[in-house]
């Protein structure tokens, strides 16, 4: 295997034969090269994020017309170094009343939860962190750990903005991962494994088009676990002033922010391996290499569109965010998961394109019946919300008399 | 096998510890200068009144009930659909009535009003 083809084999290889030629036993040179990968990949994705800091500043700029960082080196790409920089400076400010264990565990944990979902995740043929047979599993109990440290964080700042952040996560963040937690159920149905390996490599055919209203739900979720933009009723500035993390300080805040922007590159890195086939692609197989620059541009396109939709949309509020889960998204889940199972079990088995189309089919049935539910749901309650409603005067004057509530024609 | 759980164990460690390592640098890095204003609560600049964890809306206790049932019924699922590629029609039938069970706890709650945010 040559360099250029498969380069991290190849390194890895090399430093194997290094260590037992300089007389290492061969399961502590195995030992050494476990914490040298596990320590590049979780330093790597680190030192990615401030690339990703600058790049959701830039086109976040350029979706609201503005320029965005522009100062510090070419298209003030050092913007965010300056930054870190400057935040390794600042002093720790610890409120008083505080619990100390909790206050400085939960930065910890926000920062080490994201990290460790790149540890199952597949990045090419031949390079991946651990191939566990419970991949997904372990996704699912890794992201509700990043949720405990925002929690922690909210309880031990002894604040009450805080407070009311951290119950915002147990509403929200929570009743979010049930519809993730049933979607990620129907790539595992397909594949017949938990792993991640194994469901990218049983990708022939990229698992959006035969679940796309399991990855359309499992979209929407991974957006709001991260509380982005028509979801961030955590963090929300005008509300509750940045809820969680108003008194940390220093790298303690800096640690939640650079695992609020590395999350959204993960989600993104989640749903290009669960659904748009991962590293898969002509030529992955034989030129491991080519693989990553297949996952990367997959996951550069769903992160685009999550920053798109997190610039575009304005912040729902908290009684349409539960709404939203637990009447449409939950059901939406169950329903999907159902026909799923129900549809592929009875169609025959060993024809690939048959199943493909019976499957695309009952999720465009499902997608038009839900489509068709929430609309008449909703012109029933605008029909309930006629007779109160009505074009409201701004000020009266004297002479003008209020304006009767009009009668629309639906 | 094993090495792969010895592989995550080390992952773990060391996601811990990064974070751990780079706050622990900034700790030497930054100005220790605490007064007793600048370590008060920040509350639009007035005190605080009365301690701040306080009890405060039942509605997130109610959905933290319905997370657990849900999640423990998606774990439970996990098997089915590992396994589902070797089940016959009448095993993901009885799967179906396992999670129609559970959509009707899911509509009673609707019916019951839990779902809505007063």
């Amino acid at each position: 295997m040559s360099f250029f083809a498969d380069p991290i084999t190849f390194i890895s290889n090399w430093l194997n034969s290094l260590l037992t030629n300089w007389g290492v036993p061969p399961g502590w040179a195995q030992f050494i090269l476990f914490i040298l990968g596990a320590g590049a990949l979780s330093l790597g994705a680190m030192v990615f994020t401030i690339f990703l800091i600058w790049l959701e500043r830039k086109l976040g700029g350029r979706f609201q017309d503005r320029i965005g960082p522009n100062r510090v080196g070419p298209w003030g790409i050092f913007q965010t170094i300056a930054d870190m920089l400057k935040i390794f400076t600042k002093e720790y400010i610890t409120p008083w009343g505080s619990d100390p264990v909790l206050f400085n565990l939960a930065p910890v944990l926000a920062m080490a939860a994201v990290l460790a979902v790149w540890a199952v995740i597949p990045l090419s043929s031949t390079v991946y962190g651990s191939n566990i047979q419970i991949g997904v599993l372990y996704i699912l109990a890794v992201g509700a750990l990043g949720e405990l440290g925002v929690i922690l964080a909210g309880f031990a700042s002894n604040n009450k903005y805080a407070l009311l952040g951290g119950f915002r996560v147990v509403a929200m963040l929570i009743s979010y991962e049930v519809p993730m937690a049933l979607t990620l159920l129907v790539p595992v149905m397909l594949t017949g494994s938990m792993g991640l390996n194994d469901i990218t490599s049983a990708q022939r055919v990229w698992f959006i088009w035969q679940a796309p209203v399991a990855a359309l739900v499992f979209f929407i979720a991974s957006i709001a676990e991260n509380s982005r933009a028509p979801f961030d009723l955590i963090e929300a500035d005008s509300e509750i002033v940045a809820g969680f993390n108003i008194e940390y300080s220093g790298l303690k805040f800096g640690m939640f922010y650079v695992a609020d922007f590395l999350h959204a590159f993960t989600a993104a890195l989640i749903f290009a391996s669960v659904f748009l086939g991962g590293w898969r692609g002509p030529g992955a197989e034989l030129y491991p290499a080519l693989g990553f620059l297949y996952l990367l541009i997959k996951t550069a396109i769903v992160y685009f569109i999550t920053i798109s939709i997190r610039f575009s949309l304005p912040r729902l509020r908290v009684d349409q965010v539960m709404a939203f889960n637990w009447k449409y998204l939950t059901p939406l889940a169950l329903v999907s998961l159902l026909v799923t199972a129900l549809v592929d079990k009875s169609l025959p088995a060993g024809q690939g394109w048959l199943r493909l189309g019976g499957l695309l089919l009952a999720n465009l049935v499902i997608f038009v019946v839900a489509d068709r539910l929430v609309s008449i749901y909703h012109r029933r309650k605008n029909q309930e919300r006629r007779v109160v409603s009505g074009p409201r005067p701004i000020a009266v004057t004297l002479r003008e008399k209020p304006a009767e509530p009009v009668e629309v024609e639906s | 096998m094993l090495h792969e759980w010895l592989y995550l164990v080390i992952f773990l460690t060391i996601s811990m510890f990064i974070p751990a390592a780079a706050i622990g640098a900034a700790a030497l890095l930054s100005p220790k200068k605490p007064s007793p204003l600048k370590n008060s609560i920040y509350e639009c600049g007035i005190e605080t009144v009365g301690p701040s964890r306080i009890q405060f809306k039942a509605q997130y206790y109610l959905y933290g009930l319905l997370f657990l049932i849900f999640d423990v019924e998606t774990v439970l699922l996990y098997p089915f659909a590992v396994a589902y590629n070797r089940l016959t029609l009448f095993a993901v039938l009885e799967a179906v009535l396992f999670v129609a069970i559970l959509a009707a706890a899911l509509v009673y709650a609707w019916r019951k009003g839990a779902l809505e945010w007063t």
